[in-house]
Protein backbone atom coordinates (compact mmCIF):
# COMPACT_ATOMS: atom_id res chain seq x y z
CA UNK A 1 0.00 0.00 0.00
CA UNK A 2 1.13 3.30 -0.53
CA UNK A 3 1.15 6.33 1.65
CA UNK A 4 1.89 10.04 1.53
CA UNK A 5 3.45 12.26 3.83
CA UNK A 6 2.59 16.00 4.38
CA UNK A 7 4.72 18.82 4.84
CA UNK A 8 4.26 22.40 6.32
CA UNK A 9 6.64 24.71 7.68
CA UNK A 10 8.11 24.06 11.26
CA UNK A 11 7.03 20.28 10.95
CA UNK A 12 10.50 18.44 11.98
CA UNK A 13 9.13 14.91 12.91
CA UNK A 14 8.27 14.28 9.46
CA UNK A 15 11.88 12.89 8.43
CA UNK A 16 11.54 9.87 11.29
CA UNK A 17 7.83 9.36 9.91
CA UNK A 18 9.25 8.89 6.51
CA UNK A 19 11.67 6.41 7.76
CA UNK A 20 9.44 4.80 9.48
CA UNK A 21 6.74 4.25 6.60
CA UNK A 22 10.09 3.28 4.25
CA UNK A 23 11.03 1.12 6.76
CA UNK A 24 7.82 -0.85 7.30
CA UNK A 25 6.46 -0.86 3.61
CA UNK A 26 9.81 -1.04 1.30
CA UNK A 27 9.10 2.17 -0.07
CA UNK A 28 9.56 5.86 0.82
CA UNK A 29 5.76 7.95 1.36
CA UNK A 30 5.44 10.72 -1.51
CA UNK A 31 5.58 13.99 0.22
CA UNK A 32 3.15 16.86 -0.17
CA UNK A 33 3.72 20.25 0.28
CA UNK A 34 1.39 22.45 1.99
CA UNK A 35 0.14 24.87 -1.06
CA UNK A 36 -0.35 21.60 -3.14
CA UNK A 37 -4.78 21.12 -3.83
CA UNK A 38 -4.23 17.30 -4.90
CA UNK A 39 -2.49 14.34 -2.78
CA UNK A 40 -2.05 11.78 -5.29
CA UNK A 41 -3.99 8.35 -5.28
CA UNK A 42 -2.45 6.33 -1.82
CA UNK A 43 -4.06 4.42 1.01
CA UNK A 44 -2.69 5.82 4.25
CA UNK A 45 -1.95 9.98 4.83
CA UNK A 46 0.04 11.14 7.44
CA UNK A 47 0.33 14.07 9.20
CA UNK A 48 3.23 14.45 10.85
CA UNK A 49 4.69 16.33 14.27
CA UNK A 50 6.11 19.47 14.76
CA UNK A 51 5.34 22.82 15.36
CA UNK A 52 3.69 23.94 12.33
CA UNK A 53 4.28 27.55 12.11
CA UNK A 54 5.94 27.85 15.54
CA UNK A 55 2.41 27.11 17.05
CA UNK A 56 1.44 30.92 16.33
CA UNK A 57 -1.78 31.34 17.75
CA UNK A 58 -2.96 27.90 18.64
CA UNK A 59 -0.98 24.99 17.71
CA UNK A 60 -1.93 23.36 14.71
CA UNK A 61 -4.35 26.20 13.38
CA UNK A 62 -2.91 27.88 10.88
CA UNK A 63 -1.99 24.72 9.05
CA UNK A 64 -5.37 23.30 9.01
CA UNK A 65 -6.07 26.15 6.76
CA UNK A 66 -3.75 25.47 4.21
CA UNK A 67 -4.86 24.17 0.89
CA UNK A 68 -3.45 20.69 1.30
CA UNK A 69 -6.23 20.11 4.38
CA UNK A 70 -8.83 20.60 2.08
CA UNK A 71 -7.74 17.55 -0.21
CA UNK A 72 -6.99 15.84 3.04
CA UNK A 73 -10.83 16.06 4.03
CA UNK A 74 -11.91 15.14 0.57
CA UNK A 75 -9.51 12.14 0.76
CA UNK A 76 -10.51 11.22 4.46
CA UNK A 77 -14.21 11.72 2.93
CA UNK A 78 -13.25 9.00 0.59
CA UNK A 79 -12.35 6.79 3.06
CA UNK A 80 -8.93 7.31 2.51
CA UNK A 81 -7.26 6.28 6.08
CA UNK A 82 -5.38 9.67 7.72
CA UNK A 83 -3.33 9.70 10.47
CA UNK A 84 -1.84 12.71 12.35
CA UNK A 85 0.38 12.58 15.17
CA UNK A 86 1.37 14.92 17.58
CA UNK A 87 1.62 18.38 16.02
CA UNK A 88 -0.63 16.21 13.34
CA UNK A 89 -3.19 15.30 15.43
CA UNK A 90 -3.47 18.95 16.52
CA UNK A 91 -3.87 20.17 13.05
CA UNK A 92 -6.54 17.24 12.62
CA UNK A 93 -8.54 18.69 15.48
CA UNK A 94 -8.04 22.22 14.32
CA UNK A 95 -9.26 21.15 10.92
CA UNK A 96 -12.63 19.77 12.29
CA UNK A 97 -11.49 16.32 11.24
CA UNK A 98 -11.53 14.90 14.63
CA UNK A 99 -13.82 16.70 17.63
CA UNK A 100 -12.26 18.31 20.59
CA UNK A 101 -8.90 20.35 21.67
CA UNK A 102 -5.94 19.74 22.67
CA UNK A 103 -4.46 22.53 25.54
CA UNK A 104 -1.88 23.42 27.22
CA UNK A 105 -0.33 20.75 29.69
CA UNK A 106 -1.48 20.57 32.67
CA UNK A 107 1.77 21.15 33.89
CA UNK A 108 2.36 23.86 31.95
CA UNK A 109 6.44 22.10 31.43
CA UNK A 110 6.80 20.82 27.67
CA UNK A 111 7.28 16.74 28.17
CA UNK A 112 9.67 14.47 26.53
CA UNK A 113 9.75 11.02 27.83
CA UNK A 114 8.12 7.20 27.17
CA UNK A 115 4.93 6.46 28.24
CA UNK A 116 2.93 3.58 28.81
CA UNK A 117 -0.21 3.29 26.01
CA UNK A 118 -3.44 1.19 26.29
CA UNK A 119 -5.06 0.22 23.42
CA UNK A 120 -8.70 0.79 24.64
CA UNK A 121 -10.04 -0.20 20.88
CA UNK A 122 -8.06 -2.74 19.22
CA UNK A 123 -10.69 -2.97 16.36
CA UNK A 124 -9.65 0.05 14.15
CA UNK A 125 -7.80 -0.12 10.70
CA UNK A 126 -4.74 1.32 12.72
CA UNK A 127 -5.01 -1.21 15.73
CA UNK A 128 -6.17 -4.28 14.58
CA UNK A 129 -2.19 -5.80 15.34
CA UNK A 130 -2.36 -5.28 18.19
CA UNK A 131 -5.04 -7.00 21.44
CA UNK A 132 -7.85 -4.70 23.61
CA UNK A 133 -6.24 -3.90 26.61
CA UNK A 134 -2.70 -4.43 25.79
CA UNK A 135 -0.50 -1.88 26.87
CA UNK A 136 2.30 -1.18 24.62
CA UNK A 137 5.26 1.38 25.42
CA UNK A 138 5.53 5.13 23.56
CA UNK A 139 7.42 8.28 23.60
CA UNK A 140 5.52 11.36 23.55
CA UNK A 141 6.98 14.78 22.98
CA UNK A 142 4.29 18.28 23.58
CA UNK A 143 3.37 21.12 25.48
CA UNK A 144 0.11 21.03 24.01
CA UNK A 145 -1.13 17.52 24.72
CA UNK A 146 -4.06 18.09 27.14
CA UNK A 147 -7.36 16.51 25.19
CA UNK A 148 -10.16 18.64 26.11
CA UNK A 149 -13.88 17.95 24.62
CA UNK A 150 -17.16 18.84 26.26
CA UNK A 151 -19.05 16.23 28.02
CA UNK A 152 -21.29 15.33 25.44
CA UNK A 153 -18.64 14.74 22.78
CA UNK A 154 -16.59 12.79 25.10
CA UNK A 155 -19.63 10.50 26.00
CA UNK A 156 -20.12 9.76 22.64
CA UNK A 157 -16.49 8.87 22.09
CA UNK A 158 -16.35 7.04 24.90
CA UNK A 159 -19.74 4.93 23.81
CA UNK A 160 -18.92 4.24 20.37
CA UNK A 161 -15.14 2.88 21.31
CA UNK A 162 -13.48 6.13 19.31
CA UNK A 163 -10.71 6.26 22.56
CA UNK A 164 -8.08 4.09 20.43
CA UNK A 165 -5.17 4.95 23.15
CA UNK A 166 -5.04 5.90 26.54
CA UNK A 167 -2.54 6.72 29.05
CA UNK A 168 -1.46 3.70 31.37
CA UNK A 169 -0.44 2.89 34.50
CA UNK A 170 -0.85 6.79 35.90
CA UNK A 171 1.72 7.72 32.88
CA UNK A 172 -0.93 10.71 32.05
CA UNK A 173 1.60 13.09 31.07
CA UNK A 174 -0.62 16.41 30.36
CA UNK A 175 -3.85 16.31 32.19
CA UNK A 176 -5.68 14.66 29.01
CA UNK A 177 -9.88 13.86 30.02
CA UNK A 178 -10.24 10.19 30.55
CA UNK A 179 -6.62 9.37 29.99
CA UNK A 180 -6.92 10.02 26.01
CA UNK A 181 -4.11 9.79 23.83
CA UNK A 182 -5.85 9.11 20.79
CA UNK A 183 -8.96 9.15 19.32
CA UNK A 184 -10.59 8.04 16.01
CA UNK A 185 -12.97 9.81 13.80
CA UNK A 186 -16.66 8.14 13.18
CA UNK A 187 -15.90 6.26 10.17
CA UNK A 188 -12.78 4.76 11.60
CA UNK A 189 -10.25 6.20 8.77
CA UNK A 190 -8.86 9.18 10.81
CA UNK A 191 -6.85 8.92 13.94
CA UNK A 192 -4.92 11.37 15.75
CA UNK A 193 -2.66 10.51 18.66
CA UNK A 194 0.05 12.75 20.51
CA UNK A 195 2.61 9.84 21.13
CA UNK A 196 4.96 9.06 18.24
CA UNK A 197 4.50 5.41 17.62
CA UNK A 198 6.85 6.19 14.65
CA UNK A 199 9.91 6.61 17.17
CA UNK A 200 9.71 3.27 18.34
CA UNK A 201 9.61 0.70 15.42
CA UNK A 202 13.01 -1.22 15.51
CA UNK A 203 15.82 -2.39 17.92
CA UNK A 204 17.80 0.27 17.46
CA UNK A 205 15.03 2.71 18.58
CA UNK A 206 15.06 0.56 21.65
CA UNK A 207 11.38 -1.42 20.64
CA UNK A 208 9.45 -1.87 18.05
CA UNK A 209 6.27 -1.39 19.72
CA UNK A 210 5.07 1.30 17.24
CA UNK A 211 5.54 -0.93 14.42
CA UNK A 212 2.40 -2.71 14.55
CA UNK A 213 0.19 1.14 13.53
CA UNK A 214 2.28 1.61 10.73
CA UNK A 215 1.89 -2.36 9.57
CA UNK A 216 -2.30 -2.44 10.03
CA UNK A 217 -2.52 0.69 8.99
CA UNK A 218 -0.95 -0.46 5.37
CA UNK A 219 -2.37 -3.95 5.91
CA UNK A 220 1.00 -5.44 5.98
CA UNK A 221 0.73 -8.56 7.82
CA UNK A 222 2.33 -9.28 11.27
CA UNK B 1 -10.36 52.99 8.09
CA UNK B 2 -11.66 50.80 10.65
CA UNK B 3 -10.29 49.61 13.72
CA UNK B 4 -11.57 46.68 15.43
CA UNK B 5 -10.28 44.74 18.81
CA UNK B 6 -11.15 41.17 18.79
CA UNK B 7 -10.61 39.33 22.43
CA UNK B 8 -10.65 35.87 22.57
CA UNK B 9 -11.33 34.14 26.11
CA UNK B 10 -11.81 30.24 27.35
CA UNK B 11 -15.24 29.44 27.74
CA UNK B 12 -16.31 29.06 30.80
CA UNK B 13 -15.85 25.62 32.28
CA UNK B 14 -12.58 24.87 30.03
CA UNK B 15 -9.46 24.79 32.30
CA UNK B 16 -7.02 27.77 31.82
CA UNK B 17 -3.49 25.92 33.10
CA UNK B 18 -1.47 29.21 32.38
CA UNK B 19 -4.40 31.28 34.05
CA UNK B 20 -3.82 28.99 37.29
CA UNK B 21 -0.29 30.06 37.21
CA UNK B 22 -0.67 33.56 36.54
CA UNK B 23 -3.03 33.33 39.26
CA UNK B 24 -0.18 31.87 41.48
CA UNK B 25 2.07 34.56 40.34
CA UNK B 26 0.41 36.95 41.63
CA UNK B 27 -0.06 35.60 44.92
CA UNK B 28 3.31 35.24 44.81
CA UNK B 29 3.90 38.79 44.23
CA UNK B 30 2.03 40.20 47.52
CA UNK B 31 -1.36 40.99 45.71
CA UNK B 32 -4.18 39.72 47.85
CA UNK B 33 -7.82 39.79 47.06
CA UNK B 34 -7.17 38.11 43.69
CA UNK B 35 -9.76 35.75 42.74
CA UNK B 36 -9.54 33.50 39.93
CA UNK B 37 -7.21 34.80 36.73
CA UNK B 38 -8.46 33.70 32.75
CA UNK B 39 -6.11 33.93 30.01
CA UNK B 40 -6.80 35.31 26.78
CA UNK B 41 -5.78 37.11 23.30
CA UNK B 42 -6.10 40.36 21.72
CA UNK B 43 -6.20 41.04 17.64
CA UNK B 44 -6.08 44.87 17.34
CA UNK B 45 -7.53 44.39 13.22
CA UNK B 46 -6.99 47.31 10.36
CA UNK B 47 -10.62 46.97 7.99
CA UNK B 48 -10.51 48.89 5.10
CA UNK B 49 -13.91 50.03 4.92
CA UNK B 50 -16.38 52.81 6.42
CA UNK B 51 -19.37 49.96 6.82
CA UNK B 52 -19.16 49.14 10.46
CA UNK B 53 -21.90 46.63 9.97
CA UNK B 54 -20.26 45.04 6.91
CA UNK B 55 -16.36 44.99 9.20
CA UNK B 56 -18.59 43.36 12.18
CA UNK B 57 -20.07 40.83 10.30
CA UNK B 58 -16.21 39.95 8.33
CA UNK B 59 -14.50 40.09 11.72
CA UNK B 60 -17.44 37.28 13.26
CA UNK B 61 -16.87 35.14 10.40
CA UNK B 62 -12.82 35.45 10.85
CA UNK B 63 -13.27 34.52 14.30
CA UNK B 64 -14.96 31.50 13.39
CA UNK B 65 -13.23 30.76 11.04
CA UNK B 66 -9.35 31.20 12.27
CA UNK B 67 -8.89 33.46 15.41
CA UNK B 68 -10.68 31.69 17.94
CA UNK B 69 -11.48 27.55 17.82
CA UNK B 70 -15.27 27.32 19.08
CA UNK B 71 -14.79 24.67 20.53
CA UNK B 72 -12.66 25.75 23.45
CA UNK B 73 -13.49 29.82 23.08
CA UNK B 74 -15.61 32.52 23.21
CA UNK B 75 -15.30 35.67 21.02
CA UNK B 76 -16.16 39.52 21.29
CA UNK B 77 -15.67 42.02 18.24
CA UNK B 78 -15.46 45.92 18.89
CA UNK B 79 -15.48 48.39 16.57
CA UNK B 80 -12.92 51.31 18.36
Amino acid sequence: MKSAVLLLPGLNRDRDMIAALTKISGAPPVTVWQTETEIPDVDLIVVPGGFSYGDYLRCGAIAARMPVMEAVREKAAAGVRVLGVCNGFQILLEAGLLPGALMRNASLKFVCKEVSLEVANAQTCFTSQYEAGQVIRCPVAHHDGNYYSDAETLARLEDSGRVVFRYANGSNPNGSMNDIAGIINESGNVLGMMPHPEDLIEPAHGGEDGAGLFRAALDIAA
Amino acid sequence: MIQARVTVTLKNGVLDPQGKAIEGALGTLGFDGVGQVRQGKVFDVEMDSADKEAARKKLSDMCEKLLANTVIEDYAVDIL
